[in-house]
């Protein structure tokens, strides 16, 4: 089973709810591994300190051409939809930076002239921590494009078998985000009451509804100003999963790299209702 | 004219805030909101929409089941998983290279421009804003911002705006290198706490890779005071301006569900003092910057 832990707004609160639901989980089940899939900025490893016993790079294929054999024809750079090849003054130029790797160029040349070689885009590191496995990724920096590396992140957890995945996502609503919660079983949308937090959840509401996805609202810093949020999720029919109270405690653990429920055992209940939902839905 | 851009590679450290607040405090300034898949700043900014104009990205993907002879070849070359074994292209998987509409060999496969969102010239209390929406699911975030970014620069141009004020994402990925290429001062707002530092650090170390003039701006400073000296001992060490430190406050909230910036909402507050006293910091390290930006579209 797999668990996304997604918001359109950053800074919600997702790296804490996945980082203590995957804890409190793994004294329960033995099999559980949290992923993040925030590879620009990845943050779990700060509070879990995991040591990692894996680490490898992560490669798109990049095409290479081979002037010998080039005919000059340009049809690589005509069918390149990612302007990654041009066709300037007789020669091939390629721009490795805008490749997303699709092969169409290699593919496409009559004169076999393409191979491919690599552009790192990362590395994805696994180990233990905490009493649960921990993958995650790390972009390379000044690389454009995240999803190939969310993407080995999430291959490389699927080779091991885990009965249960918890998944940090990045924010937003575009790219990064469809490829972190692609193939989820169930999603947790993690917002704040706040004007903010309203307009971004109803954003990442629409892309769940178009993968279609299930998903239930946590909220985060939970205060006063909750109405903003419920009267929104009961327009729209979304559960509230639980919330997770407004605390200086909280955000003064958070800021010190420690898990909540080990320095707060006290907020253990406010993350009861997610680990229920998660157990109902594995004896199903 | 100069370009500003204000990110935090951590998302919520209160980079929207602080910008509607250099958006009420600038003079003579077009905004962009270039977080395009999340953009906030038009909550603050309440926007009139003057123009629209509609954003195609790029191509997507789909076999006409009539034409199709089911030989296999789509699946087998596309590399993004993206072809069903019954024969349907799943458009959210679809990266739209158009590989399998090369490689089709019975032509049925249809390769067209999607729209994938809009963008907006829009008049506000403060100036004209350039905003986006782009559409639900879709890619290519980096060429919208690039597109709004260049549209801002006409606009500032016509109207001999010398400042451009540009919103950016969290991350340190496509977006946020399409809203920081070229720029003349990026302003990285963070937070005093771990992952704060961490992906700061990333931010940081992502404007030096380009080039890029950067100082640091800790929010919510008094929030783990320990930690915001290692920033600042930090800051020294490699020689990045510190131009402000803001307190932990609920004004931040407040503020925003009266959709005002901080600076409108209470401008004898504290907080307001402090992002008045950073804003003047930036405007003079804005004027020490030689380099023009120009307009740089056709």
């Amino acid at each position: 089973m797999k668990i996304a832990v997604a918001s359109g707004k950053g800074g919600t609160g997702k790296s804490t709810v996945s980082t203590n639901l995957a804890y409190l989980l793994s004294q329960t089940y033995k099999n559980v591994c949290l992923l993040d899939c925030d590879v620009e900025e990845p943050n779990c490893h700060i509070f879990l300190k995991p040591e990692f016993d894996f680490s490898e790079p992560v490669y798109v294929p990049i095409p290479q051409i081979d002037v010998e054999k080039c005919i000059k024809c340009g049809k690589c750079a005509e069918v390149c939809q990612y302007n990654a090849l041009a066709f300037v003054k007789e020669k091939v130029l390629v721009f490795p930076e805008l490749c997303h790797g699709c092969g169409n160029c290699k593919l496409i040349c009559p004169v076999d002239a393409i191979s491919e070689s690599g552009r790192e885009v990362g590395v994805v590191e696994s180990g233990f921590a905490s009493g649960f496995n921990f993958i995650h990724g790390k972009s390379r920096i000044g690389e454009a494009m995240s999803p190939p590396l969310i993407k080995a992140v999430k291959k490389h957890a699927d080779l091991q078998n885990f009965d249960l995945q918890i998944l940090d996502c990045p924010p937003g609503t575009s790219c990064p985000v469809i490829a972190a919660v692609n193939g989820a079983d169930f999603v947790f949308m993690v917002t704040e009451p706040t004007p903010f937090g309203l307009y971004d959840l109803r954003l990442a509401v629409e892309v769940m509804r178009k993968i279609g996805l299930p998903f239930g609202i946590v909220i985060n810093r939970s205060c006063e100003n909750d109405i903003l949020i419920e009267d929104y999720a009961k327009v729209e029919g979304i559960d509230i999963l639980t919330k997770i109270p407004d605390s200086r405690a909280i955000a003064e653990c958070y800021s010190r790299g420690e898990l909540v429920l080990k320095s707060l055992p006290e907020f253990q209940e406010a993350f009861t209702p997610l680990v229920d939902i998660i157990r109902g839905s594995m004896q199903e | 004219m100069k370009e500003l851009v204000i990110i935090s590679g951590k998302g919520g450290t209160g980079k929207t805030s602080i910008t509607a607040c250099f958006a009420t405090l600038a003079q003579n300034k077009v905004m962009v909101d270039c977080d395009v898949d999340a953009a906030d700043l038009h909550l603050i900014l309440k926007p009139a929409i003057e123009k629209t104009t509609e954003f195609y990205s790029g191509k997507s993907a789909e076999i006409q089941s009539e034409l199709c002879v089911k030989c296999g070849r789509c699946i087998q070359v596309c590399r993004f998983e993206a072809v069903s074994d019954d024969f349907v292209i799943d458009p959210i998987k679809c990266e739209g290279c158009g590989t399998c509409f090369f490689q089709c060999p019975v032509g049925a496969i249809k390769f067209e421009k999607v729209k994938s969102g809009d963008w907006f010239e829009s008049n506000t209390r403060f100036g004209k804003l350039i905003h986006a929406k782009l559409g639900i699911a879709e890619e290519n975030s980096g060429k919208l911002v690039s597109e709004i970014r260049n549209h801002a620069r006409i606009v500032a141009h016509k109207n001999k705006n010398d400042l451009i004020i540009v919103d950016g994402s969290p991350g340190i990925g496509c977006p946020v290198i399409a809203s920081i290429s070229g720029a003349n001062l990026v302003v990285i707002v963070t937070e005093p706490t771990l992952s704060g530092i961490h992906d700061a650090k990333r931010v940081l170390e992502l404007t030096q890779h380009f080039k890029i003039q950067a100082c640091l701006c800790i929010n919510k400073f008094d929030l783990n005071l320990e930690i915001c000296g290692q920033m600042e001992e930090f800051c020294k060490e490699k020689g990045v301006e510190l131009v402000g430190k803001v307190p932990y406050d609920k004004v931040f909230t407040e503020a925003m569900i009266k959709e005002q910036s901080i600076v409108e909402y209470q401008p004898e507050g504290e907080v307001s003092a402090k992002i008045k006293e950073m804003w003047n910091k930036i405007i003079s390290k804005l004027e020490g910057e030689k380099n023009e930006i120009c307009n740089t579209n056709k």
